[in-house]
């Protein structure tokens, strides 16, 4: 095949519509159409399967004829760009948001991305996870305390959402799925914390000041100002408590006292 | 460059997602080596390049990629190429194979294994194409003879005299999937023994066996579609002791990625080839 035939033959993969390259035959003389149809249906079922992987609670969420409608919608709008798959359906949650028919149920977008973060710390680069007799250790001189600087580990994601999505995505992980289901008020605000620990990815729920610490952690800010963050939220935020959680789920990668300023780096260079 | 294959010509098992516990729990015994997708390697950490590694201590592992496109236009994707040898640098299999066919165009990956035309344009691009990829690796290829649908006008050479040629113009190995070469023969209207006769066995590094499924075509007549999702099918067993009483054990891998059944039942398959393999093993040292 040449590149226009193989252009065609590409076309004929993502629309049934599109008749493929010339010259194609089978041997009995039939007609090549359930032939090519065969790759089509090859290609589609091998990326919604990435998909359905990926997703399953979306999956659970809206069935499974309706979710196989939806990916291939959106398999047609954003085809894998890479022959590595682990990534693939990276645009789908901002998919789902956009999608007429998905976007029925509000918190489905939000639910797709809690399970792409799941995806993605699952795969998401090894660190070593912080010993508590470490931070023990740097937490023991008060005063640098504000200037200390907590690494998290790759695989944490934080998501704010709008809707009960810890809840909505633990229900599904229960043996009655609507029963659990019955007891989530989708429309309550849940922060929601990714992580991997011991091979496992974990979704915790955060209250609002605790999310903000992290998430000023995760924003390289130190110590100091990532509390301040918390207490912003909620005056009676504990950090001491935030700081057992994080080690607790083996969230925390590294500590460093805080980036020498220029004065004392000259100082020490001096030395 | 490294001979045909250093896998043990013994059974094997393709590494599923759904069995890391038994397989991190396999001594070598039952199983003797897996196969893993090499792009599902390409992940920056985490549990499953940990627990490959682990495997690896106690079996012999098999890269087996499903994305260079050693049949499309454009050149083996650079980028793509050094992602393989990371993985290999870091897992060390004893064999790296690829398909005949193309699987992208035009930057988008189509996530399946697409046909060629076996003609003398094709055989001189994918042959630079083998070239590079062994060149950039430093390795011997293994390269998987297609399950194919359809054919194409006016093709010059047949499928096996194409392979033959490939072989005869690259010197890389052959990953004979006998399943496929079923598949192909039906689908394609042509005697799988002829086909299996013409192809190079000398070549052969290794051996896929897999399962089916049938449709049928616009003129009623079979279609096999080669779903990795049944068990290997008598045929398939048939021909795979024809090919073994020819060319010696080989490393012979049960491919499952669909419908993936327990454990036990995906062993019981492996110890079916094994015990072909044993007795062709036999039958070579009673004629030495």
């Amino acid at each position: 095949m040449n590149a226009s035939a193989l252009a065609a033959f590409s076309r004929a993969l993502r629309d049934p519509l599109a008749p493929g390259p010339p010259g194609l035959s089978a041997w009995n003389g039939s007609d090549v159409a359930p032939r090519l149809a065969v790759y089509r249906n090859n290609v589609l079922t091998a990326l919604v399967d990435v998909l359905a992987r990926t997703f399953p609670v979306v999956r659970e969420l809206v069935g499974a004829d309706f979710f196989a409608a939806l990916g291939a919608r959106y398999v047609r709008r954003h085809p894998p760009r890479s022959p590595v798959l682990a990534r693939y359906g990276g645009q789908f949650p901002a998919f789902v948001a956009a999608d007429a028919p998905a976007s029925a149920l509000p918190y489905l977008a939000d639910v797709a991305r809690l399970e792409l973060a799941r995806c993605l710390a699952w795969q998401a680069a090894d660190a070593p996870v912080l010993a508590a007799s470490t931070l023990a250790r740097a937490l023991a001189d008060p005063p640098r305390l504000p200037q200390l600087r907590l690494r998290l580990q790759p695989a944490l994601r934080l998501l704010r959402s709008r809707h009960a999505i810890v809840a909505l995505w633990a229900a599904h992980q229960r043996d009655d799925v609507a029963l659990a289901l019955g007891e989530v008020d989708p429309a309550q605000p849940q922060n929601a914390l990714v992580l991997r620990r011991d091979d496992e990815v974990l979704v915790v729920a955060l209250a609002g000041a605790a999310a903000a610490f992290v998430a000023a952690l995760r924003d390289r800010l130190p110590l100091g100002p990532a509390a301040a963050a918390g207490l912003a939220i909620d005056p009676a935020f504990d950090v001491a408590h935030a700081l057992a959680l994080l080690l607790r789920l083996q969230a925390l990668a590294g500590v460093a006292a805080a980036r020498a300023s220029p004065a004392t780096a000259r100082r020490g260079a001096s030395r | 460059m490294r001979a045909t294959t250093a896998l043990p010509p013994r059974a094997g098992l393709g590494l599923k997602a759904a069995h890391l516990r038994e397989a991190l729990a396999s001594d070598g015994t039952a199983v003797a080596y897996f196969e893993v997708h090499a792009e599902n390697c390409m992940v920056d950490g985490g549990p499953w390049p940990a627990a490959l590694e682990r495997i690896g201590e106690r079996h012999a592992l098999s890269l087996h990629g499903v994305g260079l496109s050693l049949g499309g236009l454009r050149r083996p994707d650079r980028s793509h190429l050094r992602r393989l040898a990371r993985v290999i640098a870091r897992h060390r299999p004893r064999a790296y194979s690829e398909h005949l066919a193309w699987c992208g165009h035009a930057g988008v990956y189509h996530a399946d294994l697409l046909p060629l035309r076996w003609d003398e344009p094709t055989l001189a691009r994918v042959a630079a194409h083998v070239d590079e990829t062994q060149q950039a690796l430093g390795l011997r290829l293994l390269v998987e003879n297609p399950a194919t649908y359809l054919g194409f006008d006016g093709a010059s050479l047949g499928e096996a005299r194409f392979i033959a040629e490939l072989v005869a113009r690259t010197g890389c190995a052959l990953l004979l999937d006998v399943c496929n070469a079923h598949v192909s023969a039906v689908n394609q209207g042509r005697d799988a023994l002829a086909y299996l006769q013409a192809l190079p066995l000398h070549a052969v590094g290794e051996i896929h066996l897999a399962g089916f499924a049938e449709d049928r075509d616009a003129a009623g007549a079979p279609l096999l579609i080669d779903s990795h999702g049944a068990p290997v099918d008598d045929a398939v067993w048939q021909l795979y002791e024809w090919v073994i009483a020819r060319t010696g054990p080989r490393p012979t891998l049960i491919e499952r990625d669909r419908d993936v059944p327990p454990w036990p039942v995906l062993v019981a398959e492996a110890a079916r080839a094994d015990q072909i393999l044993a007795r062709a093993s036999d039958a070579a040292q009673e004629q030495a």
